[in-house]
């Protein structure tokens, strides 16, 4: 469980060192985030993603900027490394009218239109729908373009699971459907909540195919992302890809994690996608500590002016609260 | 040129679509059995032919994931129609019109609107009882984001299309079951509708008739007798439900001094209350007697015939409540 240190890096340098520089701007973003939150700068409810970035690092990193995106309500890091600046991105979560969405979606509900980034959903499922009508315009319109859609194995106990796995299946829409497995739909554990555990037989019962990939690999992740993407790009149809990884913080900022074993959480960490691959790449000598040390500053540099710039940015004018709720508000 | 043809209601709705289709090749119809079949109201029979399966779309029953996939295909630069069956199984798709639909626009700081139109049956009048004859567009006129029409007119049916289709943001438009039969002339002023204001349908002095869609024609017959009697009654489509055009009602309200609101939604919590409360707000010192209200008793709509008319508001019930505030006003 524990030994991929052993298992050499077959990508070049500059593409490694490029998948440990995502993870990790997603785990020091997040750690500020977490802080930040403790000190009443961000509000609502705070989904971190640490200890799942291989999967945002490794399947955005595998895709096209004409391609879309969907996430979840624990979207920061997908946010981030579809190239979101990460000013932007705090702006938001503090509120400020700079956030990339003038500060009214927040934490769960991050967009934006220039990477295609349909968001954030706050509604477990809710995202499934949009990326089958996503991957419909392009069909319709001619484009040769992947809507990857991410949610939780918690979605597919909804229904909007099953009948957007459907529709896509039936129409051969061009959809990457991205299951993050961290095994927990907040407290509730899959086999307490499913008949049936295997994900992708659930995929096979609607033709889609399916793979299973270790997602605290990044390499693993990005390499399974980069033929699947191929697949869905090159028009046969959707494809289903479980990756299995594990969320190293709690739910949100209000859970005492009464639903799992802290020896069970130590564990996963073991395989931490960050400290694995560190160790991978210094074992090939592709990184030095040094290498690391300095790398790991440029990244803190980056999320200390992101909280700069969201601490100086302004709230938007309360005058200008009804405006966008239709083109033609109020 | 000979008398204008008489056309059905059903005939105008699906000239606007064959002609919306025909300018604009973003513009596609889908639903349940839309194709094939014609159309559950039959409003859609014949595009198929023309236009082809890609265009005019059947979908599974699956009203969240096909709703959803309009709004996805809206965000993608498709202008869809998606027709569900009724109002009562687009309860199955509340989540995608409330929680996406009428927010991504709000939410994503105005990066991205969701052009889209949704078409659906409403109202009573068939013996289906309680699962296909509620009104709950009074429901959908609660939420900001959504634009809520109600075509209660052949012109209405043949001109409120293409400007709902140029509404860059989401548009409901209600179709009342008992009105798809109906025949009437279309007049050359159904180019002139719009996707904002009420009508006067017959202009009054004694009393306002407020009311939309399948009541109208009822304000209407009960406005003759009334004019039988000596009392002349000014009726009002609303034709809009959201955002309400209350300056017409004002202005109506202002020279009748009393107002009788019909709607076939149950009283509690309803579009008729909404209106009655904006009179009282607005125009409080402009009123001789109470706003008056007949609405549908509070049940669930019973199958029998007899029943289901008693459910109903009624000519001889608008008779009674304007009686009660006109007599004596001279």
């Amino acid at each position: 469980m524990s030994q991929v240190g052993i298992f050499p890096v077959p990508c070049d340098r500059a593409v490694a060192l490029g998948l440990l520089r995502q993870m990790l701007r997603i785990r020091r973003f997040e750690e500020k985030c977490a802080e930040l939150y403790g000190a009443g700068k961000i509000r609502g409810f705070l989904h971190l993603y640490i200890g799942e970035e291989a999967v945002a690092a490794g399947v955005i990193g595998a895709l096209e900027p004409e391609d879309a995106v969907i996430a979840t309500y624990r979207e920061h890091g997908h946010a981030l490394v579809r190239g979101i600046p990460a000013n932007v991105l705090m702006a938001e979560m503090y509120g400020k009218r700079a956030g990339c969405c003038r500060g009214r979606g927040g934490s769960m509900h991050l967009f934006d239109a220039a990477t295609r980034f349909y968001g954030g959903n706050a509604i477990v499922g809710g995202g499934l729908p949009l990326a089958v009508g996503l991957a419909l315009a392009d069909r319709l319109q001619g484009r040769a373009r992947v809507t990857c859609c991410f949610f939780g194995e918690g979605a597919v106990a909804e229904g909007a699971f099953h009948e957007s796995m459907n529709l896509a299946a039936l129409w051969n829409l061009p959809v990457l459907f991205c299951c993050e497995n961290n095994l927990y739909a907040m407290g509730t554990a899959l086999g307490r909540s499913e008949s049936q555990v295997d994900l992708c037989a659930k995929a096979a019962s609607y033709r889609i195919p399916a793979r299973r990939v270790d997602g605290m690999d990044v390499v693993a992740v990005s390499e399974a992302a980069r033929s699947v993407a191929a697949h869905v790009r090159s028009g046969i149809g959707p494809y289903f890809v479980e990756m299995q990884t594990y969320r190293f913080r709690a739910h949100s900022m209000f859970d005492p994690e009464l639903y799992r074993d802290k020896a069970e959480v130590e564990e996963w960490k073991k395989r931490g996608p960050l400290h694995t691959f560190t160790d991978r790449l210094k074992a090939q000598g592709m990184m030095s500590e040094e290498d690391f040390q300095a790398l790991d500053a440029e990244v803190s540099r980056e999320v200390q002016a992101a909280v700069e710039f969201a601490e100086a940015a302004e709230w938007e004018p309360v005058e200008g609260l009804t405006a966008e709720v239709g083109a033609a508000s109020p | 040129m000979s008398a204008a043809a008489t056309i059905t209601y059903r005939e105008a709705l699906r000239q606007a679509l064959r002609e919306a289709m025909r300018q604009d090749p973003r513009v596609f119809l889908m639903g349940e059995d839309v194709g094939l079949y014609g159309g559950t109201y039959a409003v859609s029979k014949g595009l198929l032919e023309e236009f082809g399966p890609d265009r005019i779309r059947d979908t599974p029953l699956s009203e969240l994931a096909f709703v959803g996939a309009g709004i996805g295909a809206a965000l993608g630069g498709m202008r869809p129609i998606v027709e569900i069956m009724t109002v009562n199984f687009s309860l199955l798709a509340l989540d995608q019109i409330v929680n996406n639909a009428a927010t991504l626009r709000h939410m994503s700081g105005g990066q991205f609107s969701v052009p889209l139109v949704i078409r659906m049956a409403t109202g009573a009048g068939r013996q289906l009882a309680a699962q296909h004859s509620h009104s709950l567009e009074g429901w959908y006129a609660h939420i900001p984001g959504l634009r809520i029409l109600a075509p209660a007119t052949i012109d209405d049916a043949r001109g409120m299309l293409a400007p709902a289709l140029a509404d860059p943001d989401p548009v409901l438009i209600f179709e009342h079951v008992q009105l798809y039969n109906t025949e009437g002339v279309l007049s050359e002023e159904w180019r002139q509708a719009d996707i904002a204001r009420a009508r006067v349908r017959r202009v009054g002095r004694d009393v306002s008739l407020i009311t939309y869609g399948g009541s109208l024609s009822k304000a209407l017959q009960a406005a003759e007798t009334l004019a039988g009697d000596g009392i002349e009654a000014e009726v009002i489509d609303l034709r809009v439900l959201r955002p309400l055009d209350a300056e017409t009602v004002f202005e109506s309200v202002r020279r009748t001094h009393r107002a009788v609101i019909i709607d076939e939604g149950w009283r509690s919590g309803s579009l008729s209350a909404e209106v009655s409360a904006r009179i009282t707000e607005s125009v409080f010192y402009s009123l001789d007697a109470p706003v008056l209200r007949v609405c549908s008793e509070e049940v669930p709509v019973p199958y029998p015939k007899h029943l289901e008319d008693a459910v109903l508001p009624q000519v001889p019930d608008i008779l009674a409540a304007v009686r009660e505030i006109v007599s004596g006003h001279d």
